[in-house]
């Protein structure tokens, strides 16, 4: 069952609820043929009913320790921009589309975003743009994301710190 | 969310050596310490004798909160941060951005400052900042003995910073 996953992190993201969850966007994601819409929605006071109607069905929770499992249930993630939620779909190696809230104070999200999709890692809009963009967005394009160099990290910290090996 | 996945990256990478460990979360934050507990038990299945205790301060600032309070919940965190640091002397803080680090910070430089223990600082700005600094990377961008960037726009504007690539 083609699924996809909408994650907002750990504040809240009511406008991209709204987006996902209006008529249009539900009749794009039937036309992609996806059968499945999972929504995280933190605490964010839209809650939508979770239902069934017809071959398609909306699951809808808070919050879960780890959402790692749900990721790797998803055709298409669908999540605001922090760097949790980016990361930890782009590492599962799943497409990604990032929403960018133009609400936020002061919105870096939107840097990391859009280098990513620089890169060509993922796509990238806001929940006015969201419907247009799923329309046209291309994921076998997307490129693979190669992990972090935590083992740069770590040799920098020893060098640092004096634990610096000896051969 | 974001900062914690970030450092917990950057903590699983470090050798045994680092130990023991202290994690300050702000007392508002319900994720992190389910976070934390789970990678340090992935730790002692591989490393003995690592110890780990979690603390918790005031948060300096709240999501969407003024900038002029956040003076004032900054200065609360002070007088939190200031006796934490105080009684624990670390030998290293490493921090990646959340509001909760400049107090931290402030108070470890303090202890430099009196005298006490020379505390040394590394910050490792977010993988989200690719072209400007976060506000507290701006503060500690003078302040820390190490700061690091993941993007190289950063490391151009900002000549002290280090650059490894992408750490996270």
């Amino acid at each position: 069952m083609k699924s996809a996953f909408v994650t907002v992190g750990s504040t809240s993201f009511d406008e991209l609820i709204l987006s996902v969850t209006s008529n249009s966007v539900i009749q794009i994601f039937r036309e992609l043929g996806f059968e499945k819409l999972v929504l995280q929605i933190g605490r964010g006071l839209v809650r939508p009913e979770p239902c069934t109607f017809g071959d398609f069905t909306l699951e809808v929770f808070q919050y879960k320790d780890s959402i790692a499992e749900e990721i790797q249930r998803a055709d298409l993630v669908i999540s605001h921009a922090g760097a949790g939620s980016c990361l930890e779909t782009l590492g599962a190696g799943k497409p990604l589309l990032v929403v960018v809230n133009d609400q936020l104070m002061d919105n870096h999200q939107l840097e990391l975003a859009r280098q990513l999709h620089r890169d060509g890692h993922l796509y990238y809009c806001t929940c006015k743009t969201l419907a247009d963009t799923m329309k046209s967005m291309d994921l076998s394009a997307l490129k693979p994301f190669l992990p972090g160099k935590t083992e740069e990290f770590a040799i920098f910290m020893d060098r640092i710190v004096g634990l610096e090996k000896v051969d | 969310g974001g900062h914690t996945t970030e450092i917990l990256r950057l903590m699983e990478s470090l050798s045994p050596c680092y130990n023991p460990r202290h994690y300050v979360i702000a007392e508002t934050d319900t994720m992190s310490k389910d976070k934390i507990c789970c990678l340090e038990v992935s730790r002692k299945y591989k490393y003995a004798e690592q110890e780990y205790t979690i603390h918790k301060i005031p948060r300096s600032r709240e999501v969407h909160q003024s900038w002029s309070s956040t003076l004032l919940t900054t200065l609360h965190s002070l007088l939190y941060s200031g006796p934490l640091v105080f009684t624990l002397k670390p030998d290293l803080i490493l921090c990646n951005g959340p509001g909760t680090c400049v107090p931290l910070c402030i108070s470890a430089l303090l202890l430099g400052v009196l005298g006490i223990k020379r505390i040394l600082i590394v910050y490792v700005e977010s993988i989200c900042r690719v072209e400007k600094l976060s506000l507290s990377g701006k503060i500690l961008y003078y302040l820390s003995d190490y700061f690091l960037v993941q993007w190289p726009n950063l490391k151009e504007k900002y000549p002290r910073s280090i650059y490894l690539g992408r750490v996270v």
